[in-house]
Order: structure tokens, then C-alpha cells, then sequence
């Protein structure tokens, strides 16, 4: 049976994690290797690293980060934050990455898809999407480059479409609204994105509980769940999420 | 000695990593001679199928998986490199290596699914030693748009379903393929592996 995925998601700097994350285990919270294989161990399904490493002197680091994660851990893993080349996408790729996720990159130079789909195939290339709810757009969603910081003259649902006829493998979509809050995926947004194209889309942003995982997999009709501060804190497992979602009756990888 | 065809479709260092892990004895290599002395072969590739078998043509590696498949040794296809030892691909209709009877086909976008079949799918296999000590229903990775229709039930070694059933792993005699990447699908997928090391 066809399962819904767990994505749990790692920020970055200079090579080393930077949330302040509680585990049980005896291991090096801030290191990025690590906490991949905690991770993998504890059945997550995939990992996205979020390089926010601000000078591009040190992003040398991240590709060292993961060749290591790749020789580890045996799921599939992306990479995003900072991609805004061709030759980004080719290291992050020869690396060991499975995919690559370009964001505002993309919104500033759409062929960035194109041209690293055709390179490189569709599955490895990834929208991310930073949107906010906006009346005055056709969709109803606004979306944001610069990690949310500035607003485009680009409706979400309308650049959704446009990067899957430009070769995109698939979608993370995170809502500006609802991340951070822990109060609920932005279902509205997610079910009108995913129901829209015809690659896979994973909600991100709003995840306090289990129960929102189930939701966004459910009414919101999202493929894939991405989570970070849930499992970080340690106030859930990756296990702890799928019992409940088993509960549900939808069907994940144990 | 294990030889893995390198054969410019898409990245090795997955393959690479899993197999080191494991402590298998390998190499990667791009000639023909060196991969047709060694005594298994797997045959990976994530891309397109047409431009796969013209690189395939020109370099002689496609021959060289031929014969050596020929010679008995035991060869495992994965991912496109499955789909290649069938008899011919829907996507840009091209005619692969021919190795195990079928045909690989294009999901159809009518049944409301999305394409590419991407991510964690349950398989069901019969008893062969690739799968020893893998349960049934286990889960493993899987990112393709076109899937394999093996022609003859006897060389359908696992099935999947996505809107339809499919093979999701194959075996004719020597030869055995796989549709999901073992190399990515966590605990089970190195089993699989371990037991084409350890069990061919």
C-alpha cells in the first residue's frame, strides 16, 4: 500500500544544526550527521537539510555535511537553502543528495527548474514555497521569496502550476501564517495546491501534534508531512506520529 | 568482486554508500572489459530510458551486460537498469536490452494518481534468496513514471500496487531487477542487498 511520508527537517549553519534540540540519546545535538541517523533510526522517511549558512565562502561545508549524511543514512534526503545555480544543484546532487529544493532562486529565474530537470530529472528537482494568505490574489495566496520576507507579484496556486509544466518533481509547500504557531497545517492552501497539480506536494509549517499530521494527510490532501520543532524538542518520536497516524487509518511505513 | 556499470545515468554515490556499508567487495567502471571479468553486476540508472540505451550502444556497455548476463554470472538491474532488461520501454518507445520477457509502461494519468509513483510502497515477493529475511509487505522507495508489465508470472519475483498492480521486482534465472532502490529504502533495502552479496 501506497504511504503517506514523514519528512523531518534540519536547519543548518556552517556545518552544524542550530535549534536547540532535547534528546534522550547520547549524541551531539548539533551535529547534522548525527541527528540524521537518530532520525533514520527512529523511522523517518525522508530528511530535508536547510543550509542557512549566510556567507557563500562556508557553503563548502554543507556539501562536506552531505557526502557524510549520504554514506549513513539509507533513505532519501534533500537539500535546500542558498541553491541559486545550476552548479549548486550539481554538487548538492553528486554529493549524494536525492534532491534539491530551490525557492526564491527559482521565483527570481524560473529556467533554474527547467534546466536542472532536464539535467538531472524531475525527482530530484523540488519546489520550495513560501505563501501567505492574500484576498487580492486570484488563488487566495501570495507568494513570498527571502525566507518570507518579501512579497512577490505571484499568485501561489498560479506559480505551483507553472514550476510542474517547468519540471518540478515535487512541491514543499509551507504556509507563512500558520509556521511557528503549532496550531494546524494551513489545510486550505495545502488541499487547493496538491488537488491542482499532479506531482507530490509536502505541507510545511504549523505542526504542534500528531493530530495536525493526520489532518493535512487528510483533508488537506498532502502526500507527505514535513515536521522540525515537533520531534527537535523531543515532546514526539517520528514512531510516537505514526501510531497516531496508523489510528487514523493512513497508511505510513513502519 | 562486484562490478557496477557506470554509465552516465544519474549518480553512483548512493549505490556506492550502501555498498561500502555493507563492506561489499566492489568497483565502479565505465569499461566494458574490466565489468565483464567480474563476477556479479549491478546495472543501477535513474533517468530516461532512451537516452540511457544510446549511451548504452555507443559505449559497449549494453553489450557488455549482455554477455555477461549470458555467461550465467548473477547480474541486479535497479531502477531504470530494471527497466532496461526488458524488451522495449513506452517512454520514447525505445527497445532496451532484452534480457527477461515484458514491456515497461507509462502510468496512466486518467486514474487520478499522482506521476512519478513516488515514495514508501509495500511490495509482495516470492521466495527467492534476494528477499531472505525480508517480510512480506515491507516498504521500500520507489520514484518512477513508467512501470514494468513482466510478460510471464514466473519472472514476476514482486509486486507492487499504484492504481494498478506491477512487477516490482523481477528474476529470470541469473538476472533479477528491481524497480525501488534497495539503496534508499533504510533497513530492508540493505537486506536486500546484503543477500545479493552474500546469497548469488
Amino acid at each position: 500500500m501506497f504511504q503517506k511520508r514523514i519528512v523531518v527537517c534540519l536547519d543548518v549553519k556552517e556545518g552544524r544544526c542550530t535549534k536547540g534540540i532535547k534528546f534522550k540519546d547520547n549524541i551531539d545535538v548539533g551535529d547534522p550527521v548525527g541527528m540524521a541517523a537518530k532520525y533514520y533510526r527512529d523511522g523517518a522517511d525522508e530528511l530535508v537539510f536547510y543550509d542557512i549558512t549566510a556567507s557563500h565562502e562556508k557553503r563548502g561545508i554543507m556539501i562536506d555535511v552531505v557526502r557524510k549524511v549520504a554514506e549513513q543514512i539509507f533513505i532519501p534526503f534533500c537539500v535546500g537553502g542558498g541553491i541559486s545555480t545550476l552548479d549548486d544543484i550539481k554538487d548538492v546532487i553528486l554529493a549524494g543528495a536525492e534532491k534539491v529544493s530551490v525557492n526564491s532562486s527559482a521565483v527570481r529565474n524560473p529556467s533554474l527548474i527547467e534546466e536542472g530537470a532536464s539535467l538531472f530529472g524531475s525527482q530530484c528537482i523540488v519546489l520550495g514555497m513560501d505563501a501567505a494568505a492574500d484576498p487580492e490574489m486570484p488563488s487566495g495566496y501570495r507568494v513570498f521569496i527571502n525566507g518570507g520576507r518579501k512579497a512577490m507579484d505571484l499568485d501561489a496556486l498560479a506559480w505551483a502550476k507553472q514550476a510542474e509544466s517547468l519540471g518540478a518533481g515535487e512541491i514543499v509547500l509551507n504556509s507563512i501564517d500558520a509556521d511557528g504557531m503549532k496550531t494546524g497545517y494551513e489545510i486550505n492552501l495545502t488541499k487547493m495546491i496538491s488537488e491542482s497539480v499532479g506531482i507530490p506536494v509536502v505541507a510545511s509549517g504549523g505542526a504542534g501534534k500528531p493530530e495536525h499530521l493526520a489532518e493535512v494527510l487528510k483533508a488537506g490532501s498532502a502526500d507527505a508531512a514535513l515536521i522540525a520543532s515537533m520531534v527537535h524538542f523531543g515532546d514526539y518520536s517520528v514512531g510516537d506520529i505514526k501510531k497516531h497516524l496508523m489510528s487514523q487509518n493512513i497508511p505510513v511505513r513502519l | 568482486m562486484i562490478g557496477v556499470v557506470d554509465y552516465k545515468a544519474g549518480n553512483l554515490k548512493s549505490v556506492d554508500s550502501a555498498l561500502s556499508h555493507l563492506q561489499g567487495d566492489f568497483f565502479i567502471s565505465d569499461d566494458p572489459e574490466k565489468l565483464l571479468k567480474s563476477d556479479k553486476m549491478i546495472f543501477p540508472g535513474v533517468g530516461e530510458a532512451l537516452s540511457a540505451m544510446t549511451v548504452l550502444r555507443s559505449s559497449g556497455l549494453g553489450d557488455a551486460v549482455r554477455e555477461f548476463a549470458a555467461s550465467g554470472k548473477p547480474l541486479l538491474g535497479i531502477c531504470l537498469g530494471a527497466q532496461i532488461v526488458f524488451d522495449h520501454s513506452e517512454e520514447r518507445d525505445t527497445a532496451c536490452l532484452g534480457l527477461i520477457p515484458g514491456k515497461v509502461k507509462r502510468f496512466a494519468p486518467d486514474m487520478g494518481l499522482k506521476v512519478p509513483h513516488m515514495g514508501w510502497n509495500t511490495i509482495e515477493h516470492i521466495d527467492i534468496p534476494l528477499f531472505r529475511g525480508i517480510p512480506q509487505n515491507s516498504s521500500f522507495y520507489f520514484v518512477h513514471s513508467y512501470y514494468i508489465d513482466a510478460e510471464y508470472d514466473d519472472n514476476r519475483a514482486a509486486v507492487c500496487e499504484y492504481g494498478i498492480s506491477f512487477t516490482a521486482a523481477a528474476v529470470k534465472n541469473n538476472i533479477l531487477a528491481c524497480q525501488f532502490h534497495p539503496e534508499k529504502s533504510g533497513e530492508a533495502g540493505l537486506q536486500l542487498i546484503k543477500n545479493f552479496i552474500e546469497l548469488y
